[in-house]
């Protein structure tokens, strides 16, 4: 449709005892030829909505430019229905409230915002979303607690769901222990799993499809589209799905590498799974003579927070050897118990729990670290403990030793495994190997080096096999607002194989993951994005004719969108895609676009920022900021009246990975004397809201630098920095401390030409 | 979306959730995002409860409005969720499926029209004690809650409603939206389930008598803390002794202030030793040769919270003592803190004196003496106690001591636990 671009500027809030307004209604229609131009005094009133509408309505205006406040004022007033393109200028945070009032260079601020938002919806289109016919089933992975709850929930909820379990029986490690510790008050003794209920909730809901004793060979797709190849020994069956919760759960740290806490030294020494174990199959007895014991002793963090281990803490083995120390009160009452732990993390109402036990007079708490355990002579154990409280180092014999070992994700493979089987050779064992999934060599090699986790899933995906993983294995979001998030759109971690827990947060966890998958399936199937630009119908379009095959786009997605073919040409999956636009940002030849974010429109929208010439000693920074964290702020800065430099001009980036270096090229040529790239933080504890992008910026500023060079300015001309969204106080100070930069290197040399 | 019309006396909707905090909004929006309507109510002017008063979250130290600012895009477009803030709830009848809550709105005196341009302020010549920042500031008696505040309206204390002075601030509004004979409203809303999600609140400091808070200027509580070290707080971000502004040299952080202990919280509140942990670092980037002490029972970070009391362990001048302080007193003079702490098995006394002192104080759940009249059960300590059915589901702090992942994770969970409860009647 024909572009009709009604602009609607608002006098309110100190605009207009800021700005002549009358002016800009003339730059609206005579330097952006807008199609009409007019004013109001509440733009947001009832009766400032209906002047739009009413335009919408009789005029055939299509575009909208709402000159008002910021897009986070507000929103829900000026949407007016999906195919009307709305832009919001934002005069008041961005200029009244944090410029000079009626000065020329505040004024000239809100001329050029104006033709910048006239160009943006000249440039682009209302997003129609991308719609296919898609599935909405469930599939979950692995049948512990957390994968039966999750199955359970989206079948209530009215889903279908496939259940997959790797073993020939449901329960998990929930149906291996004889009782769990307390959940409900007083919180004073172990309970009942509840497992077996569940296990019978689950194999007769009429919603759920239980295949037991099947592995995945194969996940192809996208979510909506997931086509999954599941094996149960006998033959392969396709399967459907829409999205997958993935509850493959825990498995012990390796006991062979406990020697350093007696692992080894006698067969009375061991792990709290074979405690475990014999308190459902007969009862605990010293397992070198099946007698029974006068004295036992739980040693914790075997194997748990140790740089050469286990770094973390695996969160429940305190519970466990409490909950433990009472299996062998009950079977032994005369027992003496000690428990060595270094520090005793029983959160929350477990505290009570442990209370109640420390209260026990049979059972010893003692801290330290663990010096040595070695066979005595009497063929008991002998643990050596020093660091203690009391300042010395102690010794204490034990029948029989329990070492508390933590928790190891499914999804981590041991570095001995690893040298067993290399990355490299992954195809060997995976039956979708090379013509199948479509990988070149290169990428596959990259694939398999970047993918270190367990194959479970087996993800036709060019950047891996798996749900890429965090620190030590876990497939874990790395944001703390939103824990479900991972870098595979559709496919939700849940339980242990997430982070350590117990069964209780397993629980809830999979509740959690089932309604995340829920939204997944629902989203794709109107063509909208989730998280985090949950409901966004744009998508990233792919001009393929120019495409040159650099896999730029591929790799770099942080999310693993695009697959490609033979020849490294980017196969677009749109539901697996966030709409960030790192792709756009990526590629060299500028092929990708939103119908409402694309390279051409941000480049058209420099080119109309008026430059005054050298001599007026006016100079102009063009500043990208991401409108994550930093546009916020800025807002904020202007709630705030903070003042800011009047020579800077802002144009919002989904995100900063979005950026495509072109538009430093244009905004140098047409004669910017310095670029501001603004945006979240990278590294370990990153708060990019698409986990990789400003690292991306990052690295594309090693090309700005030598665009730069070509071109004999100055390096200091384009400047990366990162903001919280609560510095709002330092971003007057960035910009005015660039400024000072830019003073001290020169005007831009290709000014006016 | 926030209210822009007048609100009817009669809302049906799926699900009802209580309380605007984190874990409420994450309720709301996470039932909302597969077209389940819900009815989102706040008691407080804003979504956002306590975090939002948070300056960092551990263990990345990233700011918690980041979080909210995603959550209120998501709130803000979503025709699905109604935001009812200054809301009560009184009573609710019926059975999972199908009940009834009758809600008391409060007035806001400040209607629809708000733009929030601030006039209004400029005009009000009557300050109140700023409860964001547990009064160490003040605000105008109409006033934005904070920055980050939804709605985004203004708002007036009611105890000022009657100031002559008030006059003038109705006038200085160019869109008539300041309304001081508003009236309280009554509204029922028809919920097939509800979440409750009312979260906690510190534990009150001044009933530990030998901790000495309240009585001794120079110590604070670690929510006070917060506060000073945000750049919106009464001092803009800048740690200085409460008693005369000074900068810091030592520092000392109180574990288990009031919590694991039979006369005031015998639970863990689960989140201290992290928050602690994360405040040093606060006073470190502030004050690079502060010495901080940090005393404590057992030092708790679970799972990969972990690598964060690592982290903080390569800090030289963050001394770790094993021990329960037992008595703070004030230096005559520098007003200085001595802490006197009992290694609990040794016996042996030491007393640290330092600049000021931060009471890790733990977490009540609003539950515990905000009896509300639905058929729920609460622990001795108040916290609700899950039943599996019944329509009501606990979601955050209200069911145990957490962090903000966790009472997020959950409350995504309680969100699926409301869905399937409407579900199955």
């Amino acid at each position: 449709m024909e572009p009709k671009i009604g602009v609607y500027i608002c006098k309110g809030c100190e605009i207009s005892q800021s700005i002549d307004v009358e002016k800009l209604v003339g730059t609206a229609l005579k330097d952006g030829k807008a199609d009409l131009c007019k004013t109001h005094d509440m733009l947001c009133s009832i009766e400032g909505l209906e002047t739009i509408r009413d335009d919408i309505g009789k005029d055939g205006v299509n575009r909208v430019v709402v000159a008002a406040c910021s897009y986070r004022a507000f929103p829900e007033l000026f949407d007016f229905g999906k195919d009307i393109l709305t832009d919001r200028v934002n005069l008041r945070e961005q200029v009244a409230w944090c410029h000079k009032p009626n000065d020329d260079d505040t004024q000239i601020i809100a001329e050029d915002y104006i033709r910048m938002g006239v160009t943006r919806v000249r440039n682009s289109e209302p997003p129609q979303p991308f719609v296919e016919e898609t599935s909405k089933s469930i599939m979950v992975v692995g049948g512990g607690k957390a994968g039966l709850t999750a199955a359970r929930a989206a079948a209530d909820a009215g889903y279908s769901v496939i259940l997959i379990e790797k073993e020939s029986y449901l329960g998990g490690w929930a149906a291996k222990f004889s009782k769990v510790f307390p959940k409900k008050p007083p919180y004073q003794s172990p309970e009942n799993s509840g497992i077996s209920e569940l296990i019978r909730e689950v194999e007769s809901h009429s919603n759920i499809t239980v295949k037991k004793g099947a592995v995945i060979s194969k996940t192809s797709g996208q979510p909506g589209k997931f086509t999954v190849i599941i094996n149960d020994g006998a033959a392969d069956t396709e399967l459907n799905v829409g999205a997958i919760v993935q509850a493959t759960g825990w498995k012990p740290y390796d006991f062979t590498k406990l020697s350093r806490w007696g692992y080894g030294v006698s067969p009375d020494v061991v792990t709290n799974i074979d405690l475990e174990a014999m308190v459902s199959n007969g009862g605990i007895k010293r397992p070198s003579d099946g007698k029974g014991i006068d004295s036992i002793a739980f040693i914790q963090c075997a194997g748990s927070r140790e740089p050469d281990h286990l770094p973390y803490c695996s969160a429940v083995c305190c519970r466990v050897s409490l909950k433990q120390a009472l299996y062998v009160r009950e079977k032994f009452p005369n027992a003496k118990i000690f428990i060595i732990y270094r520090d005793l993390r029983t959160t929350a109402q477990y505290e009570l729990f442990y209370a109640q036990v420390q209260n026990d007079d049979a059972i010893f708490l003692t801290k330290g670290e663990i010096a040595s355990v070695n066979k005595d002579d009497g063929g008991k154990i002998a643990i050596d403990v020093r660091e203690t409280l009391l300042g010395e180092d102690i010794r204490i014999t034990a029948d029989m030793v329990v070492l508390a070992t933590g928790m190891v994700p499914t999804t981590k493979v041991d570095e001995s495994e690893m040298a067993v089987e290399p990355p490299e050779a992954s195809e060997t064992t995976e039956p979708a190997s090379a013509s199948q999934d479509g990988l070149t060599a290169d990428g596959k090699k990259e694939a398999a080096g970047a993918e270190k986790g367990a194959k479970i899933l087996n993800l036709t995906y060019r950047q891996g096999t798996d749900l890429p993983t965090l620190k030590y294995g876990f497939p874990d979001s790395h944001y703390i607002c939103f824990p479900y998030e991972t870098r595979r759109t559709g496919i939700y971690a849940a339980g242990t194989v997430r982070a350590p827990m117990d069964l209780s947060a397993s629980e809830s966890d999979a509740y959690g993951a089932a309604l995340k998958a829920i939204q997944a399936v629902e989203a794709v199937a109107r063509g909208a994005a989730v998280h985090p630009r949950s409901g966004d119908l744009s998508f990233p379009e792919f001009f393929m004719q120019r495409c040159t095959q650099c896999k730029r786009c591929t790799e770099e997605c942080p999310f693993g969108t695009l697959d490609e073919d033979d020849k490294g040409t980017p196969l677009p999956n749109p539901f697996r895609c966030r709409r960030c636009g790192i792709c756009m940002g990526a590629c060299p030849e500028r092929i990708v676009s939103f119908k409402n974010y694309n390279v051409n429109m941000i480049s058209q929208m420099i080119k109309t920022i008026h430059i005054p010439d050298e001599f007026e000693e006016k100079p102009r920074i063009l500043a990208f900021i991401c409108e994550n964290d930093a546009l916020p702020s800025l807002d904020m800065a202007g709630m705030k009246r903070l003042q800011y430099n009047a020579m800077v001009r802002i144009i919002p980036l989904r995100c900063l990975g979005s950026m495509n270096t072109i538009w430093v090229g244009d905004a140098l040529a047409s004669g910017f004397d310095g670029v501001l790239l603004i945006g979240c933080k990278k590294g370990d504890d990153y708060q990019c809201h698409f986990i990789r992008g400003s690292e991306l910026a990052a690295t594309r500023m090693t090309n700005v630098r030598e665009k730069l060079k070509q071109l004999v300015l100055e390096e200091e001309r384009v400047q990366l920095h990162e903001v919280a969204i609560s510095d709002y106080a330092r971003i007057p100070k960035i910009f005015d401390e660039f400024l000072e930069t830019i003073e001290k290197v020169g005007p831009n040399p290709y000014k006016g030409m | 979306m926030a209210e822009i019309e007048p609100i009817p006396s009669l809302i049906r909707a799926d699900i009802l959730v209580v309380g605007g905090g984190i874990a409420g909004m994450t309720a709301a929006i996470e039932a909302a995002e597969i077209g389940k309507s819900v009815v989102l109510l706040e008691r407080s002017a804003t979504l956002g409860g306590r975090v939002a008063a948070m300056n960092q979250y551990f263990p990345k130290l990233c700011p918690p409005t980041c979080g909210i600012e995603i959550n209120l895009r998501r709130i803000r477009v979503n025709p699905c969720i109604r935001v009812l803030t200054l809301a009560e709830v009184g009573k609710l009848s019926g059975a999972a499926g199908d009940f009834d809550v009758q809600v008391k709105l409060n007035p806001r005196f400040v209607n629809e029209k708000c733009t929030a341009c601030g006039d209004c302020e400029k005009a009000c010549e009557v300050e109140r004690d700023d409860d964001f920042n547990y009064g160490l500031s003040r605000t105008k008696a109409i006033y934005l809650p904070h920055l980050m505040a939804y709605p985004v309206r203004y708002v007036i204390d009611p105890k000022y409603i009657k100031d002559p002075s008030m006059k003038k601030v109705v006038e200085s509004c160019r869109y008539a939206a300041i309304d001081l004979d508003m009236k309280t409203q009554e509204v029922t809303l028809k919920v097939a389930s509800t979440v409750w999600a009312t979260g906690w609140k510190p534990y009150d400091a001044t009933r530990i008598d030998n901790l000495g808070f309240g009585k001794y200027k120079n110590v604070v509580t670690n929510v006070i803390m917060e506060r000073l070290a945000s750049e919106n707080g009464p001092t803009g971000g800048k740690i200085v002794r409460p008693s005369d502004g000074r900068e810091i040299k030592s520092i000392g952080f109180v574990q288990c202030a009031g919590s694991r202990d039979e006369n005031h919280l015998p639970y863990c509140s689960s989140v201290c030793c992290l928050a602690s942990m994360k405040q040093a670092t606060y006073i470190r980037a502030q004050y690079p040769e502060a010495d901080i002490h940090m005393f404590y029972i057992d030092v708790r970070s679970p799972g990969r919270m972990e690598d964060f009391y690592v982290k903080v362990q390569q800090d030289q001048k963050f001394h770790f003592h094993r021990g329960k302080v037992g008595n703070l007193t004030e230096v005559p003079g520098s007003e200085n803190i001595v802490l006197e702490a009992e290694n609990t098995l040794t016996g042996v006394i030491t007393k640290t004196e330092v600049d000021m002192a931060v009471l890790a104080i733990g977490m009540v759940p609003n539950t515990a003496d905000e009896v509300p009249s639905i058929p729920i059960t609460r622990d001795s300590y108040g916290f609700i106690v899950p039943n599996g059915s019944g329509g009501i589901v606990g979601a955050g702090a209200v069911l145990r001591p957490c962090d903000v992942a966790n009472s997020v994770q959950q409350a995504t969970g309680a969100a699926m636990q409301a869905i399937c409860a409407a579900g199955r009647k």
